[in-house]
């Protein structure tokens, strides 16, 4: 195999263009890494004068998205995971500035790669305009009086970031050596090689050299390394368990009575057990023989306010998931209330288990106004009030929540005798 | 453990992502979003990688950069999050890379409502790429669709070298229901085949289905170039040279010329004047409310599409048939129903439509009895 890495000494720069410098150190630095081959090396570049370089390479190579490169290199990179192969990106400053997170996040990780930003002060490809990297009073096309302010310091950037390696030179002679070294860091390295656009560069700075430009704006040469830190690799190709295995399943252990089906609303708050109680009493169901769906309802904010959970159990397959007709609604605190009252307003039967703190609606439906909150505590209002509802409607047995209550994590906090003792004083208090 | 015959109680995400990993998706990239957060949750648990991006854009470049290092990437998102992956999805398509997107659809426009369901992103979805290209997206209908369709998903994407839409919304993955597990169809490792021949290899140099034969990058018997830009099958980029403009022909082709491989629907004739025709979340609400109408006794046909894009003609030929046609679906315009039929529709189409909740049975009667 051929150990040219540039499949041609033809490149696609403009005479005196620093990126064919570039080039040019870059393939002798190539050479010099023991073992490798150009099928060991992925050069992914995107759009920008340097990103036509691709065509160049006898390596792997992928031509993406502008400023995406880096992205798409922490990708390839943790996809090979292979300490022999190398990555490298070659990417101008405009690039570099739209996708500088990009660049923060692999050095922050320290991503197996090699990042060359070929900073030569705008954007060549478009016309000459600006960049986040444009030294103080370099004057483009868009700005021909000169950047006010300073641009980005990439290195500095990097290395805050957590680099092993960031360096900034200037492109000029033979850079391999630096490029070389930048290859042989295990992890992030990175180097800003600065470069004077021949079109526009010169054109808008004419008699300005490089040095000066540079150096006039504090962009002076700068090598900032990291302690030494391992490449990051992600946890690959673990073991994982079928996310069938343990999913509650209960067995059919009890009747029911029911005949079609019921739609059930308990609306309490944040902190009540509201979800959990729709899934102990939906778990009841099932193994009850019945089918059953229940989804929440909660602000984004998820541990205040109300909450309200849906419920809906059959005899048959359930396809359509909606509340038509409210059957029942276990109202147990005012934020529940309030969320559910239009619904309940316009029941004209079914039934409203409704805690005593709360004001009674106007509605069609059968009030049942009981303390929910007190005899086991608020967190258990809506447990109570579900098994209450189950005690008065008769449709499956009131053992199969309780079943469903032993197997739950509220199990351990809530004693299914006193539940029990709750619901049959609760039953003679309405008597 | 569930076993076969036992009820579990179960929401549609962890299906989708058990029968993404069974079906050989090896990587998730995740980040967070009402009301995919579940599919990232059990991502986490299942999935043999994961990894936390710190964007959308990052997520589909990671993921682009897995794919062509050979390894199956999938993530999930919704609207804001699927906006900002955009470009890089026309990249993946382009440079033939295979992956999953899953899409659950929420409430717009923009951040909307975070946490109500929609099927409001059919008309983004028709034209996601510049130059009209589909990309192929599987919509499940129901549970037994969220596990196989997912799978298929995966398939897909590998066999037609491209990403792949699993188009859902909040309803669909967030509800939890009691579901026979004995019902799954067995879901085995889909085939991934590589180049194998002596070279040179090209990239985009398609066989008569279109599709090229993948290599990753990295390996040490051919040279592989991946390209966004327009680009002849060496991966070199070009202007439009004749080679390109057929290689950027091909990319449409590809999808919808296998199509029949992938033209996934139920269609239950039940002998009448009248289609009724819906997906994903709303299809519940149109199977329901078939069964009542037959029970009245004014029978509909019905139509439940799981293939959305490319549309399959068998949908249109099917409508063809009827005097009415009624589509139902989330969204405020009836997006699909203007796909199929166009702006100004068809003597006899009508929709049933609506935003910020579910599309229900009864609605669906009203019109069809109108």
């Amino acid at each position: 195999m051929s150990r040219s890495f540039l499949s041609t000494e033809n490149l696609p720069f403009c005479s005196g263009c620093g990126h064919g410098l570039m080039a040019r150190s870059l393939e002798k630095a190539l050479q010099r890494i023991e073992g490798l081959n150009p099928l060991d090396l992925v050069v992914v570049t995107d759009i920008g004068c340097i990103g036509i370089i691709d065509k160049q390479f006898a390596s792997h190579t992928v031509h993406g998205l502008h400023g995406r490169s880096v992205a798409m290199a922490t990708g390839i990179s943790m996809g090979l995971a292979d300490p022999d192969k190398k990555i490298l990106v070659l990417i101008g400053d405009g690039g570099a500035t739209i996708g500088l997170h990009h660049i923060m996040e692999a050095a922050h990780r320290n991503i197996d790669m090699t990042v060359i930003v070929h900073n030569n002060m705008l954007y060549g490809m478009t016309g000459g305009q600006p960049s986040g990297l444009t030294p103080c009073g370099f004057r483009t096309s868009t700005m021909p009086e000169g950047r006010p302010d300073n641009g980005m310091d990439l290195c500095r950037m990097a290395h805050a970031a957590g680099a092993a390696y960031s360096r900034r030179i200037m492109a000029l002679g033979d850079v391999s050596d630096v490029l070389e070294e930048a290859l042989r860091v295990k992890g992030f390295s990175l180097v800003e090689a600065v470069e004077l656009c021949t079109s526009y560069g010169v054109k808008f700075n004419p008699g300005r050299k490089l040095t000066d430009i540079a150096g006039d704006a504090g962009m002076t040469p700068v090598l900032l390394k990291n302690p030494e830190a391992s490449a990051f690799r992600p946890e690959a190709d673990r073991d994982t368990e079928s996310l069938f295995h343990g999913v509650p399943a209960p067995e059919k252990r009890f009747g029911h009575n029911l005949a079609g089906k019921v739609s059930i609303i308990l609306a309490g708050a944040a902190g009540e057990g509201v979800q959990s109680t729709a899934e102990m009493l939906a778990l009841a169901a099932i193994s009850c023989g019945l089918s059953v769906t229940k989804k929440g309802s909660y602000p984004v904010t998820v541990g205040v306010g109300f909450s309200l959970a849906e419920v809906i159990i059959s005899t048959k397959e359930i396809h359509y998931t909606g509340i038509a007709g409210i059957d029942a609604v276990m109202a147990t605190s005012r934020e529940g209330l309030q969320r559910a009252l239009p619904r309940i307003e316009a029941m004209k039967s079914g039934s409203v288990y409704l805690d005593a703190s709360l004001d009674r609606p106007e509605t069609g439906a059968e009030l049942v106004h009981r303390d929910y909150r007190g005899p086991l505590g608020y967190r258990s209002a809506s447990l109570l009030c579900a098994a209450h509802y189950l005690s008065r409607s008769g449709i499956f047995p009131i053992e199969a929540l309780l079943e469903a209550l032993s197997a739950s994590r509220a199990g351990r906090a809530v004693d299914a005798a006193e539940l029990l003792k709750a619901v049959e004083e609760m039953e003679r208090a309405g008597v | 453990m569930a076993e076969p015959g036992k009820t579990a109680f179960i929401d549609g995400s962890r299906l989708m992502i058990e029968a993404a990993v069974r079906a050989g998706a090896e990587v998730f990239v995740g980040y967070p979003i009402t009301p995919a957060n579940l599919l990232y949750a059990y991502s986490s648990r299942r999935f043999p990688m994961v990894l936390p991006a710190p964007d959308e854009i990052t997520t589909l470049q990671w993921m682009s950069g897995f794919s062509a290092a050979g390894r199956f990437p999938v993530t999930a998102t919704s609207y804001p999050g699927l906006a900002l992956m955009i470009e890089s999805i026309g990249m993946a398509f382009m440079m033939e890379l295979p992956m999953v997107i899953i899409l659950v659809q929420r409430m717009g426009p923009a951040t909307g409502t975070a946490t109500c369901g929609a099927q409001g992103d059919l008309a983004l979805l028709r034209g996601i790429n510049s130059g009209g290209h589909p990309i192929p997206t599987l919509c499940p209908s129901d549970m037994d669709d969220c596990y196989t369709l997912s799978a298929r998903a995966v398939e897909l994407a590998l066999r037609l070298r491209c990403p792949v839409f699993l188009l859902s919304s909040k309803e669909m993955v967030m509800t939890l229901r009691s579901y026979d597990l004995s019902r799954l169809a067995p879901v085995t490792p889909a085939p991934r085949e590589h180049y194998r021949g002596d070279g040179p290899y090209l990239p985009y140099a398609a066989g008569p289905d279109g599709v090229p034969p993948f290599l990753p990058v990295g390996n040490r018997e051919h040279q592989v170039r991946f390209t966004a830009s327009t680009h002849e099958r060496n991966a070199g980029l070009q202007h439009s040279t004749p080679e390109a403009l057929e290689n950027t022909k091909r990319l449409r082709t590809k999808t919808e010329s296998n199509l029949g491989e992938y033209t996934l629907y139920d269609y239950e004739d039940r002998r009448s004047d009248t289609l009724l025709f819906s997906f994903g979340i709303t299809a519940a609400a149109a199977r329901e409310a078939a069964d009542n109408l037959a029970r009245r006794g004014r029978p509909v046909s019905l139509l439940v599409a799981k293939t959305l894009f490319p549309v399959p003609g068998e949908y249109l030929e099917t409508a063809g048939r009827y005097g009415r046609v009624i589509v139902a679906e989330e969204n405020q315009s009836g997006q699909y129903r203007e796909v199929l039929f166009g702006r100004n529709g068809r003597e006899g189409v009508s929709g049933v439509n609506g935003i910020g909740r579910m599309i229900s049975p009864a609605e669906i009667e009203r019109e069809v009895e109108r």
